[in-house]
């Protein structure tokens, strides 16, 4: 192509040798303002990762429980676990046709975002087929509690110590992360402490045979009117951002603050460069070159910065991940690959704007204004 | 070619007013060659600038071939330098961060003209004696090379009219004898039309014409 085109090529790779020679010239200058996107790239791209690790766990401890079938109290949200309903509703579902397991669960927040869930150790076992002891072993006493592997080392505690998260337990023992939660409590203790006698959450079904689930979801929605009531792997997919109305707020208002970030430190940097390259733009006139050509220099800078920016941030998400894997373990961070572009877009986005305005006061500067006085 | 009728400028610095030019008549023809002398702060500079388009009159006519300058568009004034006038600058106003070669290529690209080899051309750069200096950055280059490469990007077009604004400011006596007998050249052979500002008699003696400028005004 460039055999037909030399002209075009030379003349892009002369712009471009021109905008490169520009940004090497000031390589703080460059160098701050390309990490600074990379920062808002960041920002975006550990958030996203962020929440989708955290909904993803959520989807494979729900698988790891074992069950087929969920079915929670009226009213409740996808990630709200916390509703309840009566306990004796566990026997309504049990006396259903081809449900070989029924147990209830109790989900009780305890801050920020860990929750003790309340089990029937021994049907929790026979539905999940069993804990797999990392330390210690099972509940013997009330103010027992069982913790994951991920949850005890963040806490950085083991079998036989206490710990104090609101009421004081004992940690009976640790286990292999995966199933329905990070921490446990009988479920009757939990009732008596929290004051929920004879309150669940969720319970956990599982049919006699995979063929039956359709039929027992059936069933169970014309018990329970106004129940929800998913199949596991029904749940497991409306577990996204998409379905989360409050995340996708929050990640769109993340966004939103990114553009702002990349508008203001272009602009501030673009804006800079400008004044002080009144002269150039001066002999670029000077010599005939039409705003557009003044412009499309700016533009062409400011889209290197935003790539440079760009591929700096996501380099930086692998740094977030493990800082937030050492500080944080129980929020759980992914690489997610597939909002890249995104990322990329949205720094792209926030940068050009904030050339826009330096951009058009180069295009229109007078050429003589720098030029004829020293 | 240039017709210029009672032009004035004044620039507004701060609360004073600098009268640079009180009323300047001139005409130019096609293939003139036109020496502008006086002294330091009586317009030279700035009346090239009018012509080349930079930089608008406070009041007066210019026409270029006919055309009015002051009538002209922002885009048919920045048509106008891009293809019909060269300038260069007392200063020499390469861009710092390109090579004298870039810096020659650039003014072509903006002319949107393609930059392949032209012999004539690389026949200009040896008399210009900047053919070896070429691919080093402006810093790297003595002020009277950085004037020489100016000179080059300004005729790279071949444009109608040639402002140059002491071409020969910086350059020892050989060197400034190169570059006039290049403007010559191109006046002789190719029919340009320059004006060349000048402080040096003998350089003046290279045009047709000398005109003498002093306090804004054309003298003789
Ligand atoms: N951009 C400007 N703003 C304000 N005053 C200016 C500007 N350019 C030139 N002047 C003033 O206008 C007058 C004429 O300047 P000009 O540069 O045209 O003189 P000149 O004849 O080229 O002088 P020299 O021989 O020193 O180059 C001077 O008094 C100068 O200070
Ligand atoms: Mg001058």
């Amino acid at each position: 192509m460039c055999a037909i085109q030399r002209t075009a090529c030379y003349t892009n790779g002369l712009v471009y040798r021109l905008v490169l020679e520009n940004l090497k010239h000031r390589p703080v200058r460059t160098l701050l303002s390309a990490l600074a996107i990379g920062v808002q790239v960041t920002m975006i791209l550990t958030l996203v990762g962020v929440s989708q690790g955290m909904l993803h766990d959520v989807a494979m401890r729900s698988r790891g429980t074992g069950a087929d079938i969920l079915v929670r109290p009226p009213g409740s949200s996808i990630l709200g676990f916390s509703g309840n309903m009566p306990e004796k509703i566990v026997s309504v579902v049990r006396a259903a046709p081809h449900v070989a397991l029924a147990t209830g669960t109790l989900v009780q927040p305890i801050g920020e975002l860990d929750s003790i869930t309340g089990i029937h150790l021994d049907e929790f076992n026979a539905m999940s087929g069993g804990f797999h002891y990392l330390e210690g072993g099972p509940f013997t006493g009330p103010n027992d509690l069982i913790v994951d592997e991920v949850y005890a080392r963040s806490k950085n505690i083991h079998a036989g110590q206490s710990i104090n998260i609101g009421l004081t337990w004992r940690v009976a023992g640790v286990v292999e992360q995966g199933k329905l939660s990070r921490m446990f409590a009988e479920i009757e203790s939990l009732q008596d402490k929290y004051s929920a006698k004879d309150k669940i959450s969720v319970i956990y079904v599982k049919a006699d045979a995979s063929a039956n689930i359709p039929e027992v979801l059936g069933e169970l929605k014309q018990k329970l009117l106004d129940y929800k009531i998913y199949t596991v792997e029904e749940f497991v997919s409306l577990i996204s951002v998409d379905n989360i109305p409050i995340l996708q707020r929050f990640i769109g208002v993340v966004i939103g603050l990114a553009v702002v970030v990349g508008f203001l430190v272009v602009f501030l940097s673009m804006y800079t460069a400008v004044l002080e390259r009144t002269r150039e733009i001066g002999i670029l006139k000077a010599l005939g070159a039409s705003p557009g050509y003044i412009l499309g220099i700016l533009l062409r800078e400011t889209t290197l910065l935003a790539v440079a920016g760009t591929i700096a941030g996501i380099c930086m998400t692998y740094g977030t991940r493990s800082l937030m894997g050492a500080f944080v373990p129980t929020m759980t961070t992914e690489i997610v690959y597939g909002w890249w572009p995104w990322a990329g877009v949205i720094a792209l986005v926030g940068s050009l704007i904030g050339a826009l305005y330096p951009g058009f006061k180069a295009a229109r500067q007078d050429p003589i204004e720098a030029l004829a006085y020293d | 070619m240039i017709e210029i009728r009672d032009l004035t400028k004044v620039y507004h610095v701060g609360e004073v007013d600098v009268h640079a030019l009180r009323g300047v008549d001139l005409s130019v023809t096609r293939g003139e060659f036109v020496a502008v002398i006086g002294p330091s702060g009586s317009g030279k500079s700035t009346l090239f600038h009018i012509l080349g388009g930079l930089t608008p009159p406070t009041s007066g006519t210019i026409h270029i071939d006919g055309r009015d300058l002051l009538k002209m568009t922002d885009r048919e004034r920045t048509e106008l330098r891009k293809t019909a006038v060269g300038f260069v600058f007392q200063k020499y106003n390469l861009l710092p961060t390109l090579t004298a070669a870039d810096n020659i290529a650039i003014a072509r690209d903006i002319a949107g003209r393609n930059v392949e080899s032209d012999p004539q051309f690389d026949e200009i750069l040896n008399l210009l004696g900047i053919r070896t200096r070429l691919h080093h950055k402006p810093r790297a280059l003595s002020g009277g090379e950085q004037q020489r490469v100016a000179i080059a990007r300004a005729i790279v077009n071949h444009p109608a009219i040639l402002l140059a604004d002491e071409p020969t400011g910086n350059l020892d006596t050989e060197n400034s004898n190169a570059v006039l007998r290049l403007l010559r050249d191109l006046n002789d052979r190719l029919g340009q039309t320059i004006l060349m500002i000048t402080h040096n008699p003998e350089a003046a003696s290279y045009g047709h014409r000398i005109v003498k400028m002093r306090d804004g005004r054309i003298v003789e």
